[in-house]
C-alpha cells in the first residue's frame, strides 16, 4: 500500500509539473447545487466575483453523489486545478485523504478542518454573529418570545441556534426562546413550506421575532414573518432587501468573501486554520438602508459593546459544537 | 403464444427505448447551445474510455445490480417492492453496526459477516411490510414506500446522535478499521508501474453482486421455492390451489429482496465511503427500479441494465466535471433513459407488436 502511495504521488507529481501552466482554481459545490440562495450561492457568488475581477476562469461542479467527493477533488488536481475550493463540512473526510497526494495543490475547505500541508481550513464562528442577532432580537421583541427556526437538526446549525438564545438571554434574562428544527434530512434545507408553518406555530407561541438559519426554507420563514407582522432574521447573506422594514437584521456568514479570498491569493494561498470571526469580519450582522427604521440607537450601542467584548474576549459565546450541549437553550 | 419473438422483446424493446432516449437528450443538449455529439463522445471515454472509468462505472453498476435484483426477485411473485432505498439505508447500518464493534484481523473475514450483518437488517426492514400485507392486506407498494421514510428517519435519528463520534460535524460514523477496508480493483490488478483503475471506488464487492445474480438466477428458476415464486407471481388463485402458501411466499420473496437490496451497502457503505454517511444510498434503490424492468427481472438482464446506468452516472459526472451542461439536465438526460425503459416499455411494444403481427400474417398467406 506505501509503495502504492508513493507511485501515485510521483505519477501525480509529473502530471502536475506537466500542466502547471494552466492553473485555474476550481470549486466544488455540495449536493445542495450552486443555486440554493444560501450556502453554496454564497460560494458560488464569491468565484464569480473573484471571475468578475480578475478577468480569471475557474472550474466548477456540482455534485450528484457521495461518491463524487473524491472523484472530483481528484480529477481537478490531475488537471492541474490550483486551488481548489470547496463548501462544505462533508468534504473533510474525502479530502484528507486526497490532500497528500497532491502536495503541490493547494485546497481550501469551508466549514471544516482538515490538518494536512497544503489545506486552508476556514471555519466560520457563527455563534458569535447569532449572538449578536439575539441581542438585537431580544431587544426588539415585545412580548418576551424569540424564536430560531433552523434547517436540518445537525450540530452546525445547533450552533447557530446555541449562540442566538445566548445572545438573547444576554440582553434580557426573562426571555423565552423557542426552537424548532425543518427536519432531519437534507430536504429540510429547501422546504419554505414547513418554514412557514413553523413560523406561524411559533407566533402562536407568542414570538415576534424569528430567526431562520434554514437555506432555501428560511424564504418562508421570512415571508410569512412579513405577512404576520412579526420581524425575522436573516441568515448567511444579507436578506434584509427581501421584505424591507421587516426583516430585523440579518446575520451574515461571509462564504463568498472566503472562497474569494482563496482564489485571490491563488497558488500561494497560505494554508492552515483560518478562522473568520467577528474580529476580521467573516461573521456579523447586517445594517443597510432597508432595516435602520427598526434598529434603535440603544439596540446598536448593545450589539457593539457585546462584539467588542466578544472580540476583546470578556464574553465567552458558547460554541455548541465543542461540546454538544447548549447551556441557554435544550434541543 | 406470444405477439413478439423472445429476442426481440429482451433487445429490441431496450434498444430501441435507448435510441428514443438519447435522440431526446440530443435534442435537450442542442437546447442549451451544447454540442451533442462532444458530449456523447465525453460520456463514453469517460465512462469506458480508461480503467479509470471503468471503475466508477462498475462501482454504480454494482449498486444497481444489488437493488435491481431485489426488485426483480419480489417481482417474480408481483411484488412491488418500492423500498430498495430504505432496505438498502438499513443495510447500511448493519454494516457499519459489523464493521465498528467487531475487531476483524482481516477483510475476508469481515465482507461475510458484514454480508450477513447487511441482509439481516435490510430483510428484517422488508419483512414488516410483507407481513403487513400477507396477514393485513396493506398494499405493499404504499408500506414499502413509507418505510423509506421511516428508514431515512430512523439513520438520521441514530447518525445525529448515538453512532456520530463526539465532537464531528458530519451526520456520519467514525472511519471503519483499515482491516475492514475492502481491497479496490486498484488494489486487485495493478501490477508493475502503472496503477490501473487508479482512485476508483470499484471493489470486490462487485464479484459478490455476479455471485448474487448467478445465485438468484440458480433460485428462480432451478429450485423449488423458485418456482412457487413465479407459480404465485403468475397467478394466486392457481397457486393457491396448488398448496402454494400465499403468506409463505410474500414473506420469503420480500425477504429475499430486502437482503439483497442491503448487500448494497458493502459496496458503498464498506468498500466506498468506509464508514455510514447520511443518505448513502442516493437513489439506488429507485433506480433499482428501472434496472429490474429494463432487465426483464433476469439476473443477465439486471447485470447489463445496471452497467448501463452505471455508464450512465460516470458519464454523466464527467460531463459535469468538463462541460457547462449543469447538473440538472444531467438528471434530465438520465431520466429520459429511465422514463423511457422502465416506465414506457409499452410505447415501444405495442407498435412493435403490430409490425411482428403484420409479418406474421404476411408468412402465412
Amino acid at each position: 500500500m506505501t509503495i502504492m502511495t508513493k507511485l501515485m504521488s510521483a505519477a501525480t507529481g509529473l502530471a502536475l509539473t506537466a500542466t502547471a501552466a494552466v492553473a485555474d482554481p476550481a470549486i466544488i459545490f455540495d449536493l445542495g447545487g450552486k443555486f440554493d440562495k444560501s450556502f453554496n450561492e454564497a460560494a458560488f457568488n464569491g468565484a464569480s466575483r473573484w471571475a468578475e475581477e480578475t478577468g480569471g476562469t475557474f472550474k466548477e461542479i456540482e455534485l450528484q453523489s457521495d461518491a463524487q467527493r473524491e472523484q472530483a477533488l481528484r480529477r481537478f488536481a490531475e488537471s492541474g486545478a490550483n486551488p481548489i475550493v470547496m463548501a462544505g463540512f462533508a468534504f473533510g473526510s474525502a479530502l484528507s485523504e486526497v490532500a497528500p497526494d497532491y502536495p503541490d495543490t493547494k485546497f481550501a475547505i469551508i466549514d471544516m478542518v482538515v490538518d494536512q500541508p497544503n489545506v486552508r481550513s476556514v471555519v466560520f464562528n457563527e455563534h458569535e454573529g447569532s449572538y449578536l442577532a439575539g441581542i438585537m432580537a431580544a431587544n426588539a421583541s415585545e412580548t418576551g418570545t424569540v424564536s430560531f427556526i433552523g434547517g436540518m437538526d445537525i450540530p452546525l446549525i445547533r450552533r447557530f441556534a446555541c449562540g442566538y438564545a445566548q445572545g438573547a438571554k444576554a440582553a434580557n434574562a426573562d426571555i423565552t426562546v423557542i426552537s424548532n428544527m425543518t427536519g432531519t434530512t437534507g430536504a429540510a434545507w429547501n422546504d419554505p413550506v414547513k418554514g412557514s408553518e413553523l413560523t406561524k406555530a411559533q407566533i402562536s407561541q407568542g414570538s415576534d421575532v424569528v430567526y431562520a438559519a434554514a437555506g432555501g426554507t428560511g424564504l418562508g420563514v421570512l415571508q410569512t414573518a412579513a405577512d404576520e407582522g412579526i420581524l425575522s432574521i436573516g441568515v448567511d447573506s444579507n436578506q434584509n432587501y427581501l421584505h424591507p422594514g421587516k426583516v430585523l437584521t440579518s446575520m451574515l456568514k461571509r462564504v463568498d468573501n472566503a472562497v474569494y479570498k482563496a482564489m485571490l491569493d491563488g497558488t500561494d494561498m497560505e494554508t492552515g486554520f483560518n478562522v473568520m470571526d467577528l474580529s476580521n469580519r467573516g461573521v456579523g450582522v447586517a445594517l443597510d438602508e432597508n432595516n435602520e427604521g427598526l434598529v434603535t440607537y440603544a439596540m446598536l450601542s448593545e450589539t457593539y459593546a457585546a462584539a467588542d467584548k466578544i472580540i476583546s474576549g470578556d464574553i465567552k459565546v458558547h460554541d455548541y459544537m465543542s461540546d454538544e450541549s447548549c447551556p441557554a437553550l435544550d434541543f | 403464444m406470444d405477439v413478439i419473438p423472445k429476442w426481440a422483446d429482451a433487445v429490441l424493446v431496450p434498444l430501441i427505448s435507448l435510441i428514443l432516449a438519447a435522440v431526446l437528450s440530443a435534442l435537450v443538449i442542442l437546447a442549451i447551445g451544447e454540442d451533442p455529439v462532444a458530449a456523447a463522445k465525453l460520456m463514453v471515454e469517460g465512462a469506458v474510455g480508461s480503467t479509470y472509468g471503468w471503475g466508477y462505472t462498475l462501482y454504480y453498476a454494482t449498486n444497481f445490480i444489488f437493488t435491481g435484483l431485489a426488485v426483480s426477485v419480489a417481482f417474480h411473485a408481483r411484488m412491488f417492492n418500492i423500498g430498495g432505498e430504505g432496505q438498502a439505508m438499513l443495510g447500511g447500518l448493519g454494516v457499519a453496526l459489523v464493521c465498528l464493534y467487531i475487531p476483524f484481523p482481516h477483510w475476508a473475514l469481515a465482507l461475510p459477516v458484514a454480508i450477513i450483518g447487511a441482509a439481516a437488517f435490510a430483510a428484517i426492514w422488508a419483512a414488516i411490510p410483507a407481513y403487513l400485507q400477507a396477514k393485513r392486506g396493506s398494499h405493499i407498494v404504499i408500506t414499502t414506500i413509507m418505510f423509506n421514510f421511516i428508514a431515512a428517519a430512523l439513520l438520521n435519528y441514530l447518525l445525529v446522535g448515538m453512532l456520530k463520534p463526539s465532537g464531528a460535524m458530519d451526520p456520519a460514523t467514525a472511519k471503519f478499521a483499515a482491516t475492514t477496508h475492502l481491497p479496490t480493483f486498484q488494489d486487485l490488478f495493478s501490477w508493475g508501474e502503472k496503477p490501473v483503475f487508479r482512485g476508483a471506488p470499484a471493489n470486490v464487492s462487485f464479484f459478490v453482486s455476479l455471485l448474487a445474480c448467478v445465485a438468484v438466477w440458480f433460485l428462480i428458476w432451478r429450485t423449488r421455492l423458485g418456482f412457487e415464486i413465479r407459480a404465485y407471481g403468475e397467478s394466486e388463485s392457481a397457486a393457491k390451489y396448488a398448496g402454494i402458501s400465499p403468506t409463505k411466499i410474500i414473506m420469503i420473496s420480500m425477504i429475499i429482496s430486502g437482503a439483497l437490496a442491503g448487500c448494497m451497502a458493502i459496496n458503498n457503505v464498506m468498500g466506498e465511503a468506509e464508514r455510514l454517511v447520511l443518505g448513502s444510498v442516493e437513489g439506488a434503490g429507485f433506480i433499482g427500479i428501472a434496472v429490474a424492468l429494463m432487465g426483464r427481472s433476469h439476473p443477465l438482464g439486471v447485470l447489463l441494465a445496471a452497467i448501463l446506468f452505471g455508464f450512465l452516472y460516470q458519464g454523466g459526472a464527467e460531463l459535469a466535471l468538463w462541460t457547462n451542461i449543469p447538473r440538472e439536465l444531467i438528471i434530465v438526460i438520465q431520466a429520459l433513459v429511465i422514463m423511457f425503459t422502465g416506465a414506457l416499455d409499452n410505447m415501444i411494444r405495442m407498435p412493435l407488436e403490430k409490425i411482428f403481427l403484420m409479418m406474421r400474417k404476411e408468412g402465412a398467406a
